[in-house]
């Protein structure tokens, strides 16, 4: 491990700032620098999953039609300008774990994580700079071997001859995923190149992690108690915690595979497997269900780690622009860390139907449904807030607004796949797929646009453009409702996920025309984000100046210049005198009270 | 002097800030004395947490690679019994090589010696800090000498690692245990040299603190791997 040679490195943060281009935008250790580095990581892979999800539904809307688009995109892959089975696998597996790891992960802690949590502490950089630095460069690196897979059968056209990746979706069940090439196309190259990414991931999300939770123990700012923490800092921490638990458990997985893979072991392919009529000689008496284990107990936690940060940041913005406190602050920090420690005990709900005992199921079944609780939790605490507000419409607050609307939606059905004599028939069905790109998929996107157009001025000292963003904020709103909801409506006409195409079932004719239509409105929403795009660029070239605070908010970030200057506070430390939401304060001559504002009647909470 | 600190430097244990009432660092080593009357010359508020940071760092550190090790326990349990893999077993275990007694006397060994660097650094005593610290080093690399010498045992009998499980769990368990500890050894390598050039100022001290506390971890960690291997299957 690299953490044992800190001490050398612990130093650099207090250098003066770089002036070489290199040191000063590549290899940086500056955590504003690196966080803006992870969210245009995380901006360039959300257009690669969503270009893939668009040749999904041409797929799915138009089974098997001839494309000429196909052909020049996919010369080898698709040379008859049509998407093969497998092609259209390898789509879903490569769509999935781009927008899973490289941004659902990446986007929320890396980028705006790393930004904001040193400065809303109050503290001049992370703990450990170049682990900092060293963990956006591995995974930049995960990326680029993830994404070496669409190229393979360019250079070698016989390796992964009509796909562009595995087959086996993201979460890679063994043993089809273990046996290699005689599994099917890409299970051989694509996966040791989609597992070695992964495991990379694993490593640079753990130098994260560690970094983020030695930084809030430890660098926060004179009079920074914890009850005074933001509530983005505790969604942050949490966060990292749950990343610190539960990648090292995906990389033991990732390493057996691997070697199932390479080295011939059989941790994964039980005896007698037999693969297109043939025996598999090689390997014998490994288990497939502890593939599923080892996943799931990371792969739920995974889950909040994708959706935590944006539950803090909705908390953040709901407060800012209702100009009222969070309702119950102290209830959202522990209903963050209940979610957080539930987590860990639910991953058997994704594997009712792997044959477990009806007592295990059980029991994940109950700790499940309790998971309801926190949530509910959170849930009336925003209303809560928004409840009696002097409401201001700004874009990043119809996106905070829109996140609790989808956690709503989203998180309903969750109630629904608890349960195992629901989830059952349910199981492998776009009712799951439904139920998660709610939740998971878009309500963390929506917590990211919030994000980005919330501290977009503080970024780049420029304020976003308003009409711009509000026309982007109705079509994505409308257009996921409208993708999604349907979705959970095939689910229950017995649609099978993971198909390319349900033309071919009889009983599924009647949702041709449904699928049809989330494609049609699958282009538009995704055309809609072109418009953010633009207005990204737009502002950031020539957007109006913002002022230190444009949105009158109260926490560190807004006390400094917009964008802020190398050392975040100039050297001088900044001392927090009360509560992170203090707005509207009775008594107080204007709405809202900084943080370090010393004058003036102090709130209740935050002491 | 070779340091800048005369003194013996008392590192409380502790979560840091402290609520954040003392600024930054309020729990490490100046808590008792926030407004610096006794500080070194040219320290300021920010020396102080450099190393609450290194330990609190290397603790979360441990956290995750005893996740990891945890992880690889449970593959190792299902695996290993056959009602849990499915029936057809396969279990075979290794003979153990007769070298790894003498590896993990090494480790253990080496976990006292640097114990005693530890303690002789803090009381100041240079000359047996650089002797003991030193030694650990090089009990270090004897130990992953044995770990290579019962590979090649192994290999000679032609035991490799898709052998059988029990095999492949044993490469890989000390595969990656080996990596932990050659981490280890490099961290020991710097101190050392440091030392030897008789510099060991703050910093390096805080280096010489988490670096005492992963090798003792690292030492229990081979403890619990040679038992699982061993005396568990």
């Amino acid at each position: 491990m690299a953490d044992v040679v800190h001490p050398v490195h612990g130093e650099v943060h207090r250098h003066p700032a770089p002036t070489s281009f290199i040191r000063k935008y590549v290899f940086s250790t500056d955590h504003k620098v690196i966080g803006i580095q992870y969210w245009c990581l995380a901006l360039f892979a959300v257009f690669v999953g969503m270009g893939l999800s668009l040749l999904m539904r041409v797929q799915l809307g138009w089974p098997g039609q001839e494309f000429a688009f196909l052909k020049t995109l996919f010369p080898i892959a698709a040379e008859n300008g049509t998407i093969s089975g497998e092609l259209y696998l390898s789509m879903l597996t490569m769509h999935g774990t781009i927008m899973v790891f490289f941004v659902l992960t990446t986007a929320p802690q890396g980028g705006f994580g790393n930004y904001f949590l040193p400065i809303q502490i109050g503290a001049a950089d992370m703990a450990f700079p170049v682990l900092n630095m060293l963990s956006f460069w591995v995974t930049f690196v995960a990326l680029v071997v993830l994404m070496m897979s669409f190229w393979v059968n360019l250079i070698n056209p016989d390796d992964m001859a009509n796909v562009i990746g595995p087959i086996g979706g993201w979460t890679g069940y063994a043993p089809l995923s273990a046996l290699g090439e005689k599994a099917g196309p890409g299970q051989g190259t694509g996966v040791v190149l989609w597992i070695s990414s992964i495991a990379l991931f694993c490593v640079a999300s753990l130098l994260g992690a560690l970094n983020f939770i030695t930084t809030m123990l430890n660098m926060r700012a004179k009079g920074m108690s914890l009850m005074r923490l933001p509530l983005t800092c505790w969604a942050w921490f949490t966060t990292a915690v749950l990343a610190l638990l539960s990648f090292p458990v995906l990389l033991a997985a990732g390493i057996l595979l691997l070697l199932d893979h390479l080295a011939l072991t059989s941790f994964f392919i039980p005896g007698g497997t037999y693969l297109s009529g043939e025996l598999v000689k090689e390997h014998a008496g490994g288990s497939p269900i502890l593939w599923q284990h080892l996943f799931w107990f990371f792969g739920h936690p995974e889950v909040y780690i994708a959706i935590l940060p944006g539950m803090g940041l909705t908390s953040h913005v709901l407060a800012t622009f209702a100009r009222k406190p969070v309702f119950g602050y102290r209830a959202m920090v522990y209903a963050i860390f209940a979610i957080g420690l539930l987590g860990f005990f639910v991953w058997g709900h994704h594997m009712f139907i792997s044959g477990m005992s009806p007592y295990s199921a059980i029991a994940f079944s109950l700790v499940t449904l309790t998971i309801g609780v926190p949530s509910a939790i959170k849930t009336f605490n925003w209303l809560g807030t928004l409840w009696g507000g002097q409401i201001r419409f700004t874009t990043p607050m119809l996106f905070a607004i829109g996140f609790v609307s989808l956690f709503v939606s989203g998180g309903i059905t969750g109630l629904f796949l608890g349960q195992t004599s629901i989830d059952i028939p349910l199981h492998d069905t776009y009712f799951v797929v439904g139920h998660f790109h709610l939740i998971m998929g878009v309500a963390a996107i929506f917590g990211m646009f919030a994000g980005t157009y919330f501290w977009f001025p503080k970024m780049f000292g420029k304020m976003m453009n308003e009409g711009l963003g509000k026309i982007h904020f109705l079509i994505t709103f409308i257009g996921v409702n409208a993708i999604f909801i349907p979705f959970h409506v095939m689910g229950m006409a017995g649609a099978p996920r993971r198909y390319a195409g349900h033309d071919k079932l009889n009983y599924l004719q009647s949702i041709m025309p449904m699928n049809r239509f989330i494609s049609w409105v699958a282009f538009i929403t995704i055309a809609g984000q072109l418009i953010f795009l633009v207005n990204l660029i737009w502002s950031w070239i020539k957007g109006p100046k913002a002022s230190d605070n444009p949105w009158e908010a109260t926490s560190l970030e807004w006390t400094i210049p917009s964008p802020p200057p190398h050392d975040n506070f100039a050297g001088i430390e900044p001392e927090v005198h009360r509560g992170p939401y203090e707005y509207s304060v009775p008594g107080a001559s204007k709405d809202y009270l900084m943080q370090t504002d010393s004058e003036g009647p102090v709130a209740s909470h935050g002491d | 002097m070779p340091t800048t600190l005369a003194a013996d430097v008392k590192i409380k244990p502790g979560l840091g800030a402290g609520g954040g009432k003392l600024g930054p660092g309020g729990g490490g080593p100046f808590d008792s004395d926030p407004q610096g009357k006794d500080w070194p010359p040219g320290w300021t508020n920010e020396h102080s947490i450099e190393p609450e940071k290194y330990r609190i760092g290397m603790w979360v550190g441990l956290a995750s690679i005893l996740m990891l090790f945890i992880a690889l326990t449970s593959a190792y349990i299902v695996r290993g019994v056959p009602a849990l893999s499915g029936g057809d077993s396969d279990w075979l275990p290794l003979e153990m090589p007769r070298v790894l007694w003498l590896s993990t006397g090494v480790l253990l060994l080496s976990s006292l010696s640097i114990e005693l660097a530890r303690r002789a650094l803090k009381r100041n005593e240079y000359e047996g800090f650089k002797k003991w610290i030193s030694l650990t080093t090089l009990l270090g690399v004897v130990f992953l000498a044995g770990q290579l010498l019962a590979w090649k045992q192994l290999t000679a009998q032609g035991v490799y690692i898709n052998s059988h499980p029990h095999s492949s769990f044993f490469y890989l368990l000390t595969s990656l245990h080996g990596v932990h500890l050659l981490g280890g050894v490099m961290a020991l390598g710097y101190v050392t040299i440091a030392a030897l050039r008789m510099r060991i100022g703050f910093k390096r001290r805080a280096a010489v603190d988490v670096t005492t506390i992963y090798w003792h971890f690292m030492d229990g960690l081979w403890i619990y791997l040679f038992g699982l291997l061993f005396f568990f299957r």
